[in-house]
């Protein structure tokens, strides 16, 4: 005898404890699998586009900071490149190592954080992300040193970054350097063939090579899926082109391959950082440039690698002094166009774990 | 087993837009004003009862050390917040023990991100389901007046707007001694409340 | 690198297949008529030499006179990018083909230009708002929204 069902309209709501900001999924289950989902956004969206066209070039880093805020030391870069572009500015070589510097520990704290809300996701209540946060703040405290702040650092600027480092900072970043690779291998020692991640996410969430490129994706959601694409390689900027780094690269796409792909490059930064150390020369941290940045008509695109994806700023200057567009290329948003089919056919469990393992940051993806 | 097509219970996807954007728009006309802050304790003359005097300073004294949050994360002040709740500044040995995903065993609302308009109507109703007696904290520049945003076409000027706020955190994040020390400002206002005057009218 | 492919090259060979199709060509990039945007597009997509088969982003300008919509394509096989733009004259309700049908990439990005520039895709199949609520008057991003 056939049992009538019928289909359940679950709402995963903007609050709550598993999404990674607010982020709704209205999902039509059949029981607990997932038939269709739809993911409606848009609780964070600041308007910071239009904020960005009544600021000045130097007043629109602050805002760039809180787009994607576990990476606002990315955010700053990608933004301060596509103005020097436009406006024709040099940068000091000093100031390109700092960028580096910075831009590699920001990669491995933000790796920290997704790797850690990952695990959180999968169950693992709160000792992954303990443990991570312990050395996330150790980062944080580098950061603290250079620029007095632990979250939204507007550190870069036009023609080069605003402070030079003091005198403690290269010791405690070459301690920081000698042990990390350490406590790498201690996630791996917990949790690489740790039987509970593999059944949660070994052949769950795989996303298709050919669908990866389709949809734009960037950073480990295109790299997990075995595209060995990396714009630090395929388009270098700033000094990237001096130091040897791999690319890590998955094979089937599910959320493991994902997660392994952030673990490794977290070691590849600790890598560039120790070279960075190494060839740091002397001299001025900033160029000239004037108080109000006045660049001639024309427009610019710069893109970078940032933690979560291709981040990239594209800039119209009609020469006043503020952007006549800034417009956002957000990666978070575009790797989030797959979600739907890599959720339908599994559990709401499967749901948010797969959702955890793309990382996005909801500051990026409503702007 | 087969699977029906949904007998018309759930309204469809242009539906629940619909009704949605209703419920903003209602809301954004009703809250042109800001709510004014509970201070009342601030009244040094309130008339005590000898019988309840110790009974106060019990329930007080239990309800100011274990404060449990509920989960509203918006934005960047969030992970000033997980910071704060991690093993380097413990909140835990604040009594605020769990983050509470569920609002009915919460009592405390640590907002801790930038509103907008289209969140409002979903953090009135999970303070609307908190139970008596509850607090709220604003933390950050945003909580507090909207901040860097202020003037943005979509962002609440403060939840003073649409929660009535108890303390105010400034900093853009706050550091975490920061907030830690809000949340000792809070207990001590707990501690200076009386059940004689309970029963808040909204 | 990346080779930014210079426009007028690429002009001059989508003339041949597409006449009256170009609008204007720069060093920099194309300008394509709208209502050949789609045919330009699925040459650049499936011809081998040129194979964009990766679109970066797409965003829209407001000009005061008319919308400028900017295209980035690029090809992983060659290592080269594209930069095409189309416009639309119209103020009142400007409408382009959607490009969801070769690069799925684009769904997002599509609605969200609808949602704060007001223009609107055809072939899009789910074209709604995307970050402001659906009672919403007005398009933000426009110049003259306030």
């Amino acid at each position: 005898m056939a049992i009538k069902t019928e289909p359940f309209v679950l709402n995963l709501g903007p609050v709550h404890p598993s999404t990674h900001g607010v982020f709704r999924m209205r999902t039509t289950l059949d029981g607990e699998v997932v038939v269709d989902m739809e993911p409606v956004f848009g609780y964070l969206h600041r308007g910071i586009e239009k904020l960005a066209e009544e600021r000045t070039y130097t007043g629109v880093i602050p805002l760039t900071d809180r787009l994607d805020y576990l990476a606002s030391m990315s955010n700053n870069l990608a933004y301060v490149l596509a103005v020097e572009k436009l406006a024709g500015t040099t940068v000091p070589e000093r100031a390109e190592y700092l960028r580096v510097i910075m831009a590699e520990l920001q990669r491995i704290a933000s790796h920290l954080i997704a790797v850690g809300a990952f695990l959180n996701d999968c169950g693992a209540f709160m000792t992954p992300i303990l443990y991570m946060i312990r050395e996330r703040e150790k980062i944080l405290d580098l950061f603290d040193m250079v620029c007095g702040q632990r979250l939204t650092y507007n550190y870069m600027r036009v023609g080069g970054v605003s402070h030079d480092i003091p005198d403690e900072f290269l010791p405690a970043l070459d301690k920081f350097v000698r042990r990390m690779p350490g406590f790498i291998d201690e996630y791996d020692r917990l949790l690489e063939k740790n039987e509970i991640l593999l059944v949660r996410a070994k052949g769950v969430g795989i996303l298709p090579k050919e669908l990866a490129i389709n949809i734009s994706a960037g950073g480990p959601v295109l790299r997990g899926s075995g595209v060995k694409w990396d714009i630090r390689k395929a388009d270098p900027y700033s000094v990237y082109d001096r130091f040897e780094f791999d690319i890590p690269t998955g094979t089937v796409g599910d959320c493991y391959d994902r997660y392994r792909v952030r673990i490794e490059e977290m070691r590849q930064s600790v890598r560039i950082i120790k070279q960075a150390m190494e060839q740091l020369p002397l001299g001025a941290v900033k160029s000239e440039v004037p108080h109000l940045i006045r660049p001639p008509v024309g427009e610019a695109y710069a893109h970078i690698e940032a933690p979560k994806g291709e981040l990239g700023f594209y800039l119209v200057s009609d020469n006043s002094i503020a952007p006549y567009r800034c417009a956002i290329r957000a990666p978070s948003l575009i790797n989030l166009t797959a979600l739907r089919d890599m959720v339908r056919g599994w559990k709401v469990a499967d749901a948010i774990a797969t959702f955890g393992s793309i990382d996005i940051c909801m500051g990026e993806v409503d702007r | 087993m087969e699977v029906d097509e949904p007998t018309g219970i759930y309204p469809s996807a242009t539906e629940l837009d619909r009704t949605e954007s209703e419920v903003i728009e209602a809301l954004k006309k009703r809250s042109q004003q800001p709510i004014p802050d509970p201070d009342e304790w601030l009244d040094e003359e309130l008339k005590r009862n000898i019988l309840l005097t110790s009974v106060d300073a019990i329930l007080n004294w239990a309800r100011r050390s274990s404060l449990w949050p509920v989960v509203c994360f918006p934005a960047c002040c969030a992970f000033e917040l997980i910071t704060t709740a991690a093993s380097r500044f413990d909140i835990s040995r604040f009594g605020m023990e769990i983050i509470r995903a569920s609002p009915r065993q919460a009592d405390l609302m640590i907002t801790a991100g930038t509103l907008t308009w289209k969140m409002a109507p979903q953090v009135r109703r999970i303070y609307d389901q908190m139970p008596e007696p509850k607090w709220v904290i604003a933390m950050g520049a945003c909580a507090i007046s909207g901040g860097i945003f202020r003037s943005s076409y979509s962002v609440v000027p403060g939840y003073n707007r649409i929660v009535p706020v108890d303390v105010y955190v400034p900093g853009c994040p706050p550091r975490p001694e920061a907030l830690l020390y809000g949340i000792k400002m809070l207990q001590h206002k707990v501690s200076k409340g009386s059940i004689a005057t309970e029963g808040r009218e909204e | 690198m990346t080779v930014a492919l210079s426009g007028q090259e690429i002009a001059d060979k989508l003339d041949k297949q597409f006449p009256g199709g170009i609008v204007e060509s720069s060093q920099d990039s194309l300008v394509v008529n709208s209502e050949f945007l789609l045919m330009v597009a699925t040459f650049l997509k499936d011809t081998p030499d040129l194979d964009f088969n990766y679109l970066t982003a797409i965003t829209a300008v407001d000009y005061y006179d008319y919308f400028e919509v900017v295209y980035r394509l690029t090809s992983m096989e060659h290592n080269h990018s594209l930069v095409v733009k189309t416009r639309c004259y119209e103020r009142a309700n400007p409408t382009l083909p959607s490009v969801v049908s070769l690069w799925r990439g684009a769904d997002f990005q599509e609605r969200e230009i609808y949602d704060l520039m007001g223009i609107s895709f055809d072939g899009h199949p789910n074209l709604k708002r995307l970050f402001l609520w659906q009672g919403f008057k007005g398009h933000p991003l426009r110049r003259d929204y306030w």
